[in-house]
């Protein structure tokens, strides 16, 4: 008979992927979304259309779909699988896990993307102008007035996509990667035992409660003041 | 000699010829109220004064000194423009103040950038250039009436308060010509007059100011000189008397009864 300490033994290192796959998506997508955002920005014409038909590609195209196609192309078109890569030395488990956080880290760099660039395209021309004629230079402008405003808003529309990330975490299973939810869909398929399942339900609740209290926390602190 | 000397100024947008030749002076201490309808150019005359646009032609003086000939390119370099805008300040229709500081970080902010670009030894004496700039800043509050306001944020003020802490911010910098765009125009008759008061002030203590406005009664009581813009021309300009009560150009006779 299971019990509740026996499934969180199984459950552990499904618990440790999942969290691995959080954070070291948001560790590689919050950069790469910043410069994604930049790219989009840029005055060079070719290379801003190419990043933002890019975004528009991956952000229209289901994070499923993405798994399959980074995970299992280089094996079926190109003949050279990603569990036989040699920086994996073998390791199975690692070549997926990796091929799913590449997936995930694009994905989310994306949708981070987006959410940078309206934050930086919200701020009123105003602010830059009044800077202008203050004597600021360009940096002093960025750094001294513009980027709190940037960070307060795109608070609120970050928190809803980690959020999101929280319960995307559970698609990784689909290609092969043991996650909290995979692992315990194999007690309920060996063992017909179905509560751990809700076990993963309620830690998924309480992951995006903590993720949702945490932002909560920073957009209280950023407005105290304004607006 | 006059302080400011603006001469053929011409800037287009596309194929739009938004000012077609601006030219006029003023003497230190005077105010010079621009009045015409919308879509005359006012705005883009004081934004090309400001540095904010680049005029296509003509030229600009201070003290005789060009700060501006679009046929000298260098005067066109980042820094050249960075150094002659200091002669100006905008005060602008919509605030802009800076909504995550309070009312004195805003006034001493880019005060303060100034100063650490300007002193070599700053960091050694940062908490005297602190205290010197808290200490103007808040003579300047004083001015405006707005003292016990110092800690208060932007957000936290009338739309009257936040235009007057906006005047001292430009005050700051202490410019050698103020211009105003329209600076009443968001606001309600009673808010309108506390800031006109200021302007006033800053008229009795010397200033030289520049302001675009629709309150002819400002326009014909608190300045020495009127310029009528329409059209990307200055229709008709003299002083208070001369414009208001007997205007010359028909256009400005329709603009008046309006
Ligand atoms: N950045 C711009 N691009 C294109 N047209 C502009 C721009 N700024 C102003 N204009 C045009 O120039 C004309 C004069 O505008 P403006 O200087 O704002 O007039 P005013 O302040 O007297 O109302 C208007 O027709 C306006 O549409
Ligand atoms: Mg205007």
């Amino acid at each position: 008979m299971e019990t509740f300490l026996s499934v969180t033994g199984k459950l552990a290192q499904g618990f440790g992927t999942t969290l691995a796959l959080f954070f070291l998506t948001l560790l590689f997508a919050i950069p790469l979304g910043l410069l994604f955002a930049c790219i989009s920005r840029m005055r060079f014409k070719p290379l801003r259309f190419l990043m933002r038909a890019f975004i528009y590609i991956i952000r229209g195209t289901p994070l499923l779909l993405q798994l399959m196609i980074v995970v299992y192309l280089p094996g079926i078109a190109f003949d050279h699988p990603l569990t036989k890569w040699e920086i994996f030395h073998g390791d199975v488990a690692l070549s997926y896990f990796c091929g799913a956080l590449f997936a995930f880290v694009i994905n989310y760099a994306c949708y981070f993307a987006e959410i940078f660039r309206g934050g930086i395209e919200n701020i009123p021309k105003g602010q830059y102008e009044a800077c202008e004629v203050l004597g600021m230079s360009r940096s002093q402008t960025f750094f001294k007035v513009i980027l709190l405003q940037v960070i307060r808003n795109i608070v609120a529309p970050m928190s809803n996509e980690v959020v999101t990330l929280v319960k995307d975490t559970a698609l990784a299973r689909t290609v092969s990667v043991v996650e909290i939810y995979f692992a315990a869909s194999e007690i309920l398929r060996l063992q017909f035992i179905i509560w751990p399942l809700f076990y993963t339900g309620a830690f998924y609740l309480g992951f995006s409660a903590l993720v949702t209290l945490l932002f909560g926390m920073l957009e209280k602190r950023l407005s105290r003041y304004w607006r | 000699m006059a302080l400011l000397e603006v001469d053929t100024l011409t800037k287009s947008f596309g194929d739009t010829r938004v000012l077609k030749g601006i030219s006029f002076d003023m003497e230190s201490g005077e105010v010079l109220s621009i009045i015409g309808s919308s879509g005359s150019g006012k705005t883009t005359l004081l934004r090309c004064l400001n540095f904010l646009e680049t005029a296509d032609g003509g030229s600009i003086k201070v003290d005789g000194q060009a700060v501006f000939d679009a046929a000298d390119p260098s005067l066109l370099s980042p820094k050249a423009i960075r150094h002659n805008r200091t002669h100006f300040g905008l005060v602008f229709q919509s605030f802009n103040l800076f909504p995550q500081y309070n009312v004195l970080q805003n006034l001493t902010l880019a005060a303060m950038m100034k100063a650490k670009e300007d002193t070599p030894d700053f960091s050694k004496r940062k908490k005297e250039i602190t205290e010197e700039l808290n200490n103007r800043a808040l003579d300047l509050l004083k001015r405006i009436g707005l003292s016990e306001k110092k800690s208060n944020y932007p957000c936290e003020l009338s739309g009257g308060q936040q235009q007057r802490v906006a005047i001292a911010r430009a005050l700051m910098l202490t410019p050698r010509i103020l211009c105003f765009d329209e600076p009443t125009s968001a606001l309600d008759p009673e808010l309108t007059k506390e800031v006109l008061r200021v302007i006033k002030d800053l008229k009795a203590a010397g200033n030289t100011m520049i302001v675009v406005t629709h309150e002819m009664e400002f326009a014909r009581n608190a300045s020495d000189k009127v310029i009528f813009m329409a059209k990307g021309i200055i229709e008709e300009s003299g002083t208070p008397e001369e414009l208001f009560t007997s205007p010359k150009s028909p256009l400005l006779k329709s603009f008046l009864k309006q």
